[in-house]
């Protein structure tokens, strides 16, 4: 971490002059990050959640967690990095809170055979039209609805919110190899649960 | 020249090889391996499937519902600047 005055020309989205009257509680500048950082905050508690009225919530709590915080916001990370975070953390108290057990991530790679691929049905080569189902929506959502909290949020900033491996890692707080390593396990189980559905479908015969 | 005595080994460089940030020796050292395994090809195939139908099938929509938006400005006592909404 920098110091404020040695901060990345990269993550300078908002002026200073815009940073010193959130600081202050200037409300037409907090109506103006809300404006800007609501949308994307909801998205990703809903992408965590998968409940809409969870993510309201986590939504309202970000932001009023931060209007507290703001007069003690340093610019260090970007405004959206510093909502991200707040949101994320917001989402994961919930997630453990009816999940709380949690296996150990600080593990080296291979951590466990856990996450060693067992399927290889190569299933790619399925017409279009099998991937374009409900069913398989429903099968991509039940696939990260079983990754713990902690692969989850990986998951979800960095694939599914666009996020990059360093953005992942300011916002969650870990190394950037922590990052990649949670990634990788988090697309396997994807990919392992994915497997196994497919697998299911191409023995049924969809494949003729 | 494939360095991945085990299929085991391939599994650390997934991430940087799958979203093209890996270096050019690394990659072909990969693609080596997956011309000789076709398990680790079969994996990779699917795993990069597996990013792409997330990408095709989002779980959650681009708009913020304008109620949610509604009752976010309330409970931030910020309904004076809820106009214009967000288009």
């Amino acid at each position: 971490m920098g110091q404020p005055g040695r901060r990345q020309p990269h993550l300078m989205i908002e002026s200073e002059a815009f940073l010193q009257a959130l600081r202050r509680g200037d409300q037409q500048a907090f109506a103006k990050l809300v404006e800007e950082h609501s949308p994307s905050v909801y998205q990703l508690a809903l992408r965590m959640l998968h409940d809409p009225q969870e993510a309201e919530d986590v939504l309202q709590e970000t932001f009023l967690n931060a209007f507290r915080a703001l007069p003690r916001f340093e610019g260090r990370a970007a405004l959206s990095t510093w909502l991200y975070r707040i949101a994320t953390n917001q989402a994961l108290m919930r997630l453990r809170r009816k999940r709380p057990q949690e296996v150990s991530l600080e593990e080296p790679w291979p951590s466990d055979d856990g996450d060693f691929p067992r399927q290889f049905v190569d299933w790619c080569c399925l017409p279009e039209k099998e991937f374009m189902t409900e069913e398989v929506r429903a099968e991509l959502r039940r696939g990260v609805e079983g990754l713990s909290p902690a692969l989850r949020s990986v998951f979800v900033l960095r694939d599914l919110h666009g996020l990059s491996t360093r953005e992942t890692a300011e916002v969650l707080g870990i190394s950037e190899s922590a990052v990649k390593t949670r990634l990788l396990r988090a697309r396997l189980q994807l990919r392992e649960h994915l497997s196994d559905y497919f697998a299911d479908r191409i023995k049924d015969g969809v494949n003729e | 020249m494939s360095e991945y005595r085990q299929c085991r080994d391939l599994l650390g460089d997934l991430v940087d090889f799958l979203d093209g940030e890996a270096e050019k020796a690394l990659c072909a050292a990969i693609e080596q391996h997956m011309r000789e395994c076709d398990n680790c090809r079969v994996l990779v195939d699917t795993l990069r499937k597996t990013i792409d139908l997330y990408q095709i099938h989002p779980s959650a929509p681009d708009d913020m519902p304008p109620e949610v938006r509604m009752r976010l400005y309330r409970r931030l006592n910020l309904e004076a600047f809820l106009n214009p909404p967000t288009s």
